[in-house]
């Protein structure tokens, strides 16, 4: 049983892991990932490497709608905008690939602040509605901006190199997108002990109050908006080199529900809540395949049924999260390790 | 400029248009009534044409017996909705109840998916096909009565909320849900009402939109440019459902034929990114959105 958290300044008050222990398992978390290459196969790799895309692509949606209050349903339109722009310079410049995730996660940035101008002038249902229609506008140019994009046809990408090591399997692109993953969530979670985040907070708590307090609205609704779509913009790209192809239909307006579904099944507002949620979504569908090839002897067609079953089982999942624990897999963690702070005494 | 030819494409596209009214007039009940944005529209509208589908083409039943079950059957499937789903959500934050409808929306499609596979499927014909001329303008058969039942339909539930005691408790609801509590009127019924009422006109515009281009899970994707045509009216606002959906209609057919069908939709949510910066409520919705 922990006893008493006793903070003596601002500093340890804010500090991410407030005690030793919770080093102490950072540590296990960080050593855990660098040897789970060692003792998983190829299939675990490919996962662990979509998982890392999809936290660091989540953990954007989260600081845009967790914490700042703007629900947000273009995500993965922008996530497209970053793949398409390191497909483009793959093709036609040769520079490095972190140059080319870089540029990505610019230009997403800039295309994120045009797309976040409707937060301006409208919140809530109606902000999410401006986003539902800035992601058709940016499918649209990318399936007519052929010169570009190549339309409908798709795009193919080269694999990134580094030092002269080609990363064209998961076991070797694990290396690359793992660390990103880390970084960008530690950064995320940063973030929230700066007078940035803390303003995030604030405007999702009460817009009005925030403004009192001499928080600019705008400015910082759009800052919210350039940090969510630069996530996105790094995710997609790393997407794009990790499916060495990309065409219009790889960011369709579902994707973008997904991003939504996870953090509301993680638990929107916490860093944690981005990253189980990501986690817990991208693995439902393997899980589900597994679950349909078990009960493939029962049915006829089992590959047709695959598809609708996931689209079902995927909305239950929001429907249920939102019923039964708004707060999501972050509050059952949460639920879990209190158990064992005040063991043996009850909750 | 071929005037006829406009003519013709703009009569087809008020056609198309009426559907976006009728579906739209679903929309703005269950907001009205509820305050919920029913993202899911466009998948009850789909269930709806796939029961016709179901009882008319599976069990080749009659259209006569098939359509009112199918309706009935939306009905039910509206009213389950709000009873299961929405009610328990009550008070909640209104994005989690607009996510809510997201998930559901998921789970109808999904289902539908399932029992019907995602092939598209034509209706068994219930309207008359011989070609109709006006002037000399020519219209599909199906869109001219498509139009003329989407009408009939529409002025007969303005005349329910005018005149039927369900109707009046339905605005009353809208109007101001503690006023109408504190007349004796039964909010909880009013919302199954509004639910089941809504479920039922969005079978039936499923089923008029079937006739016209066929039934697939495709046509969810209708509900998302009824809920611009909503947004553009003012989603509080019949009337404003009814011309914004006409408008959408045109729009769309003209845009499609004379520009290219890729820019039917782009010209559609340029429009509703428009309305939103410009109007945020809509041509006639009433103004309630506080300044930012």
């Amino acid at each position: 049983m922990r006893i008493g958290s006793a903070k003596e300044s601002y500093i340890a008050d804010e500090a991410l892991f407030a005690t030793r222990t919770q080093w102490v398992w950072f540590a296990l978390l960080l050593a855990s990932l660098v040897l789970f290459p060692f003792v998983s196969n190829l299939y675990w790799l490919y996962l662990a490497c979509l998982v890392s895309i999809n936290v660091i692509s989540a953990t954007g949606l989260n600081i845009l709608t967790g914490f700042t209050g703007q629900v947000s349903l273009g995500h993965a339109a922008f996530m497209g905008v970053g793949a398409y722009t390191v497909a483009w310079l793959d093709n036609n410049a040769q520079t490095p690939f972190y140059l080319n995730l870089l540029a990505a996660a610019g230009v997403t940035t800039a295309v994120g602040l045009v797309a976040g101008l409707p937060s301006l002038r409208v919140k809530g249902l109606y902000l999410a509605i401006a986003t539902i229609a800035a992601s058709f506008i940016l499918q649209f140019v990318f399936i007519n901006w052929e010169s570009v994009t190549r339309g409908t046809r798709g795009i193919n990408i080269e694999p990134p190199e580094i030092m002269g090591i080609v990363l064209d399997n998961p076991d070797t692109f694990y290396w690359m997108v793992v660390p990103i993953m880390v970084v960008m969530v530690l950064l995320a979670a940063n973030l929230f002990r700066t007078r940035v985040g803390r303003a995030f907070i604030a405007i999702r708590d009460r817009d009005i109050s925030a403004s009192v307090l001499g928080i600019s609205l705008p400015a910082y609704k759009l800052m919210s908006f350039a940090i969510a779509s630069f996530y996105a913009g790094i995710a997609g790209g790393l997407y794009a080199y990790f499916m060495g192809s990309i065409n219009p239909e790889s960011f369709p307006l579902l994707m973008s529900i997904f991003f939504l579904a996870a953090i509301i099944v993680g638990g929107m507002g916490t860093i944690l809540g981005g990253i189980l949620g990501a986690i817990f979504m991208t693995l439902t569908p393997e899980v589900l395949r597994y679950g349909v090839d078990l009960a493939s002897p029962f049915i006829d067609e089992p590959g047709a049924v695959l598809s609708p079953v996931r689209t079902i089982v995927f909305g239950a999942l929001i429907v249920g999260f939102l019923l039964f624990e708004p707060h999501g897999l972050a509050e059952i963690w949460r639920r879990i390790r209190r158990f064992f702070h005040l063991w043996p005494f009850r909750t | 400029m071929d005037w006829l030819f406009f003519i013709e494409v703009s009569l087809a596209g008020i056609g198309a248009g009426s559907l976006y009214a009728l579906t739209a007039i679903a929309f703005v009940l269950i907001y009205k009534a509820t305050r919920v944005i029913n993202l899911a529209i466009g998948e009850m509208l789909m269930v709806g044409a796939y029961l016709f589908f179901a009882l008319g083409a599976g069990w080749s039943l009659s259209w006569w017996l098939a359509i009112p079950m199918a309706l009935v059957g939306g009905g039910l499937l509206g009213m389950l909705l709000e009873r299961g789903v929405i009610r328990p959500m009550l008070g909640e934050n209104p994005i989690s109840v607009f996510m809510v409808t997201i998930g559901l929306g998921s789970i109808l499609v999904g289902t539908v998916e399932l029992i019907w596979t995602s092939a598209p499927r034509s209706l068994p014909g219930f309207m008359p096909d011989e070609a109709i001329f006006i002037g000399e303008a020519f219209i599909a058969p199906n869109t001219f009565w498509g139009f003329v039942i989407a009408a009939v339909v529409i002025a007969l539930f303005l005349l329910l909320f005018r005149f039927w005691r369900g109707g009046v408790a339905l605005r009353a609801t809208a109007s101001d849900q503690g006023a109408a509590w504190a007349m004796g009127i039964n909010v909880p019924a009013v919302y199954s009402l509004a639910w089941g009422l809504a479920g039922m006109i969005a079978a039936g515009s499923g089923i008029l939109l079937g006739a016209m281009s066929g039934v697939s899970p495709e046509m969810a994707m209708f509900g998302l440019t009824v809920l611009v045509v909503v947004i553009v009216g003012g989603l509080d606002s019949v009337f404003g459902a009814l011309l914004a959906g006409l408008l959408i209609g045109w729009m769309e057919s003209v845009v499609g034929v004379y520009l290219g069908g890729e820019y039917e939709h782009l010209v559609t949510f340029i429009l509703l990114m428009l309305v939103l910066l410009v109007r945020p409520w809509g041509l006639f919705g009433s103004h309630e959105i506080e300044r930012l």
